[in-house]
């Protein structure tokens, strides 16, 4: 692991261990199996160990990880035949949220994400997850494709948040933003967002209005990235860490707190030690739950999002 | 201005033999000569020699450079749907000279000679990879491309046509824009394309616009741009007003690129840039998800 996070360093140093003792064995014909099993049997029990117990910001870190599926591969396990659709017809193709229409053995659909890089220079191109209010005004306009033809529309989330920057305000980062939620809101298909990484703020949430709405075990959603939390609160974004311990960020909050409908499970250790697996089982997901929201009349849908997104949040009416 | 963008490349602008009678023409089958003619061609790409069987083959682009040749609507059909197909439609809707204009009868004479075709567009019903489609295709070389009132009719009644009959449309455009010799007329007919475009928009009908060189003016400023789905040739220029009224309005020089396709995709006004040798697939793709049924129909 080219890229291993530093609670990850112990198994690391384990693996490389148990591969040299393997080819000293090879090299020398000398029987040391004894030894290889015992070392394979502990490194086992340390990676089981290190991440049934991850720490929310150990989960912050595994979601940012490079090697995670991005947008484009779920596109690709998912649909059978896909076209990718550009521009926002006003003023830029946004390169940072990308969609287009496709098959899924036979259904059409439409599909819209958040690209991150798979390498620096990638990431650079897609500016780090973080796209522009063209990025929303094409998600807009492909959502509004997708309802005009009657096909389901599906949202992989993965940003650290909306572009934060002038040329965003000058062109109106909010606005375009806010018009994906009223039009999320009623959008006469039924809609299904993963978060599939990062899920950082209204950045998120202006492709996460849906009818279902999943997340990955090691993925994180919350009003805004923990290190700008700290920043704000108190004035320091290396407490980035302590952040996330209280904001209640993870899959298993998201959950608990009534925001999310289903955790999607991950390979040991995350979606990027085994992608090929992850995309799988996320298309598995999305067959099922799309077979599920394809069977509801749309104004039953329409009805049910209402409702649950009316009841958002936690309050108490003092006498 | 705009005739500049045509002069271009005006080598390929086949001239008319006058052999023909215009009246002998719509029922002549896929013709030859609306495309580059001469045993071998210049690239206006990168200067390269190429035989015109070899040209042919790569379906007028250049195996050198990529460059794009103008080709005229039917040999644009040709190339694009299933083999046998085509059924022509209104082929024997015509312009005539509303306001009197002074040589429009003259230049249309002109136009029908070099194209071998009586207005400057051709619609009608064809199937894509097996999915029945309408599909039109203007004339680059047919006055410039630009839209009189036969020509919005044809349009026009084309969109009915797929709205009806719940047929993706198919529309390849390529005009100067609206016909001086029309005058007002000219203009409307960007209303009636437009209006005739809402059937297609109640009834759900997929309506893909095709951008190829160049479309500018009064059909990029209506149904060129309304396309559900916008895909343009590799350098097509698309634009409203030329380079040269652009470049005199600012008082400055325009980057190369100005107006091509690549530059319209950067900028969010088209889908794609897909290269002709793609193009097929690309729409064939296009047309199946619009028309597939999908599970909530059964399975």
């Amino acid at each position: 692991m080219a890229n291993e996070l530093d609670f990850e360093r112990p198994i690391a140093e384990l693996k490389a261990k148990i591969a040299e003792l393997k080819s000293f064995m090879e090299k020398n014909e000398i029987d040391l199996q004894g030894e290889v099993d015992k070392l394979e049997e502990r490194l086992k029990e340390l990676t089981e160990s290190t991440y049934a117990n991850l720490t929310p910001w150990q989960r912050v870190q595994l979601a940012r990880q490079i090697g995670r599926p991005t947008t484009f591969d779920y596109i690709r396990g998912l649909c059978d035949e896909f076209v990718e659709l550009h521009g926002d017809r006003h003023f830029a193709d946004d390169l940072t949220i990308v969609g287009g229409v496709g098959l899924i053995a036979g259904q059409p659909v439409t599909v819209i994400g958040h690209q991150k890089g798979r390498d620096t220079k990638e990431n650079i191109r897609r500016n780090f997850g973080m796209a522009n209010p063209e990025g929303y005004r094409k998600a807009l306009r492909l959502m509004k494709q997708a309802e005009k033809f009657g096909r389901p529309v599906i949202f992989f989330i993965d940003t650290p948040g909306a572009y934060a920057g002038m040329s965003a305000e000058e062109r109106g980062q909010s606005v375009a933003i806010a018009e994906n939620l009223l039009a999320m809101a009623g959008l006469r298909v039924p809609t299904l967002s993963i978060v599939t990484g990062e899920g950082g703020s209204g950045g998120a949430l202006g492709l996460g209005i849906t009818d279902r709405i999943y997340m990955l075990d090691y993925a994180w959603y919350c009003v805004i990235a923990p290190e700008s939390a700290a920043a704000i609160l108190w004035k320091d974004a290396k407490l980035g860490p302590k952040a996330a311990e209280v904001m209640r960020l993870t899959a298993k909050d998201l959950l608990d707190l009534g925001v999310i409908d289903r955790i999607i499970e991950e390979p040991m250790g995350g979606a990027q030690k085994d992608p090929e697996w992850m995309v799988r089982k996320v298309r598995e997901v999305v067959v099922e739950g799309l077979r599920e929201l394809l069977s509801v009349p749309i104004d039953e849908l329409l009805e049910a999002r209402y409702h649950k997104y009316r009841q958002m949040g936690i309050y108490v009416e003092r006498p | 201005m705009l005739k500049d963008l045509f002069n271009r490349r005006r080598q390929y602008v086949t001239v008319g033999t006058g052999e023909e009678a215009p009246e002998a023409r719509p029922a002549r089958p896929a013709v030859e000569r609306d495309v580059p003619k001469g045993l071998v061609q210049k690239c206006d790409g990168c200067g390269a020699l190429l035989l015109a069987k070899e040209l042919q083959k790569h379906l007028y682009t250049c195996p050198e450079c990529n460059h794009h040749f103008r080709i005229g609507a039917r040999t644009r059909i040709e190339i694009t749907v299933d083999e046998g197909t085509f059924r022509e439609m209104d082929a024997r809707l015509a312009s005539t000279n509303p306001l009197g204009f002074p040589q429009y009868e003259e230049k249309l004479e002109a136009a029908m000679r070099a194209t071998g075709l009586l207005e400057g567009v051709v619609t009608g019903e064809a199937e894509l990879d097996g999915v029945p489609i309408i599909i039109g295709a203007m004339d680059p070389g047919f006055m410039m491309g630009s839209m009189g009132s036969a020509v919005g009719e044809r349009i026009a009644r084309a969109m009915e046509r797929a709205a009806e009959s719940k047929r993706p449309l198919v529309l390849f455009t390529a005009s100067g824009g609206a016909r001086m010799q029309e005058g007002i007329l000219s203009l409307m007919q960007m209303a009636k394309t437009s209006v005739a475009l809402t059937r297609m928009v109640e009834a759900r009908v997929l309506f893909i616009s095709v951008i190829t060189h160049p479309t500018t003016g009064g059909v990029s400023a209506s149904f060129a741009s309304l396309g559900d789905v916008i895909v343009a040739e590799p350098g097509a220029m698309f634009g409203f007003a030329g380079r040269r009224v652009v470049e005199q309005t600012m008082r400055q020089s325009l980057p190369d690129d100005f107006q091509t396709a690549e530059f319209n995709l950067k900028h969010g006004m088209i889908d794609k840039v897909v290269h002709r040798k793609q193009m097929r697939q690309t729409l064939g793709a296009l047309v199946r998800i619009h028309t597939a049924r999908g599970w909530a129909h059964g399975e």
